[in-house]
């Protein structure tokens, strides 16, 4: 097992940093998720609309962030506005607002795109049932909608807790960044500990990510 | 009218956006790298705020009085960069740079707050101060001494030469014509050889570990690096000799504050020459870096008194 550097994972508090740090992460991606849910929800729901000067103002929002690394997004949040503001934000705060402006564009696509592919038949046949604007959406469209975005916005939110490793750029010490230091921290002692390390943040990742996998399969089938 | 009414639709969710990050920000409480922006400092950046300047105007700094009534410093270190800058695992931050770091908050009476920066965004953290000195094994280089203030050195970095115990290259031009010399592609080590000594072959390897294997299986003479590398490299592995340890222009590693810092820059250039007195800089050698280095190199890597 010392080959492996599992030992390495209980010297001192080594165990409790690396769980600090998982703790870190969540917190960073979960609250931005919970935002970006929110947020995504409106303005998906107005670019779903035919409004062309939203259309034309969200198109450019998606585009930015599609085309921007999060790390120059971070960059900028958390130096930029420093220099031209003179904000002084956290760490942690830059990291949030930078992980809600990314999930914000991708869950409103996601939206966009399932409500979209509601065919419009769907409609017209509700409203040729009887059905007012209102009850079209609560009894047609939101649920089938619901559903199709189950498993798209878990891949986001899985994927905004696995990218939150990024904000170790503007000294967040988050779990991978405690990874790395217990590495080169005994990199002369057990120069094979860089193993035991990634195996156990693989460890921490997947039970953060796995119960979340859990529920949205709870929910689809709830829903179905 | 229709339109109005979404731009209003849009303007609301615009707000929303804004109003969502500022609550977060009002959520949080103490935190490491917050820094007291009050006293007059605050104003002139609250001014700025106002008329949204061009950018490039530095955020700012703390002079050295601001620091000491604040009674804390923040420190850029690195957390993972052993022997010079890292965690260990009580949590505590160690090294060589950490050291002096300790030492500076100590003769400074305030308390250390120590921020992990990355290479890359080390000057960054200086212009808009958010650290107000970087002690993370900084190599000063005249591109950088335009973006911020070097103190004194406390390290020298040069390039060294090792090879193969049997055969001890103490000098360039013992490397034969059908020799090679092992480097790193982009490495200072490559740039030096290539304009200083184009009769010598070299063999480019893209990774440290790749011109490793190839300079352990015996497929060039001698292997050229950092000297830090390379001595590193001699003291953990059997059967190696740093034959050349100074090589090229030598490099210093300095403490470097935001350009301008005039009050903290003087000081710690007295301090330096203040701790050269007892030869502080050696005790932290042989405190952090003579198990990765070795003993005998000691005056070759460590700067006493900024170096006069």
């Amino acid at each position: 097992m010392q080959a492996l550097g599992i030992d390495v994972l209980f010297k001192g508090i080594n165990m409790q940093r690396l769980l600090g740090g998982l703790w870190i992460s969540l917190r960073i991606s979960l609250i931005a998720v919970a935002f970006s849910i929110v947020l995504g929800l409106v303005v998906g729901v107005l670019m779903a609309g035919d409004n062309p000067v939203i259309k034309a103002v969200s198109r450019v929002y998606l585009e930015i962030v599609r085309v921007m690394p999060q790390m120059v997004l971070l960059f900028i949040v958390f130096f930029g506005t420093t220099r031209v503001f003179g904000w002084n934000i956290e760490a942690e705060i830059a990291s949030i607002i930078v992980f809600t402006f990314w999930g914000t564009a991708e869950m409103a696509d996601l939206v966009r795109g399932a409500l979209i592919s509601i065919p419009k038949h769907q409609y017209e046949s509700a409203a040729a049932l009887g059905l007012e604007q209102g009850q079209i959406y609560r009894y047609i469209v939101i649920p089938q909608t619901l559903r199709r975005l189950i498993p798209l916005s878990i891949n986001l939110v899985t994927r905004m807790i696995k990218t939150t490793s990024l904000a170790m750029m503007i000294g967040v010490v988050e779990v991978l960044k405690v990874g790395q230091q217990i590495i080169e921290a005994n990199r002369k002692s057990s120069p094979h500990a860089a193993f035991g390390i990634y195996a156990c943040i693989f460890v921490l990742y997947f039970a953060a990510c796995w119960p979340i996998s859990m529920f949205s399969k709870y929910l689809e089938r709830k829903w179905s | 009218m229709r339109k109005n009414l979404f731009k209003k639709a849009g303007a609301a969710v615009l707000g929303l956006v804004l109003a969502g990050s500022l609550l977060a920000g009002c959520g949080s409480g103490s935190s490491a790298t917050q820094q007291g922006a009050d006293g007059p400092q605050a104003e002139a950046v609250e001014e700025q705020a106002e008329e949204a300047v061009e950018e490039s105007a530095d955020a700012g700094y703390r002079t050295l009085e601001q620091i000491q009534a604040d009674g804390k410093i923040n420190i850029g270190v690195f957390s993972d960069k052993s022997p010079f800058g890292y965690v260990d695992e009580n949590g505590e931050y160690q090294g060589y740079d950490v050291y002096f770091a300790n030492r500076i908050g100590q003769d400074l009476g305030v308390e250390i707050e120590y921020v992990s920066t990355e290479a890359a965004s080390r000057i960054e953290y200086l212009q808009t101060g958010k650290v107000d000195i970087i002690l993370a094994n900084f190599t000063v280089t005249p591109e950088r001494a335009e973006e911020v203030d070097f103190a004194l050195p406390y390290m020298n970095v040069a390039l060294g030469v090792v090879s193969h115990d049997d055969r001890v290259i103490k000098d360039l031009s013992q490397v034969g014509e059908d020799d090679q010399i092992i480097v790193i592609s982009g490495t200072t080590a490559e740039t030096y050889l290539t304009k200083n000594n184009p009769e010598i072959k070299l063999q480019k390897f893209d990774t440290y570990a790749a011109a490793k294997s190839a300079f352990e299986n015996g497929t060039g003479v001698a292997w050229a690096n950092d000297n830090t590398e390379v001595i590193a490299f001699a003291a953990e592995n059997e059967g190696y000799t740093v034959g050349i340890d100074s090589l090229g222009s030598a490099d210093t590693i300095a403490p470097a504050v935001t350009k301008g810092n005039e009050s903290l820059l003087n000081w710690l250039n007295e301090e330096i020459v203040e701790l050269g007195k007892e030869n502080f800089f050696h005790a932290d050698y042989e405190a952090t870096l003579v198990d990765t280095y070795g003993i005998e190199f000691e005056d070759t890597l460590v700067i006493e008194g900024g170096g006069n």
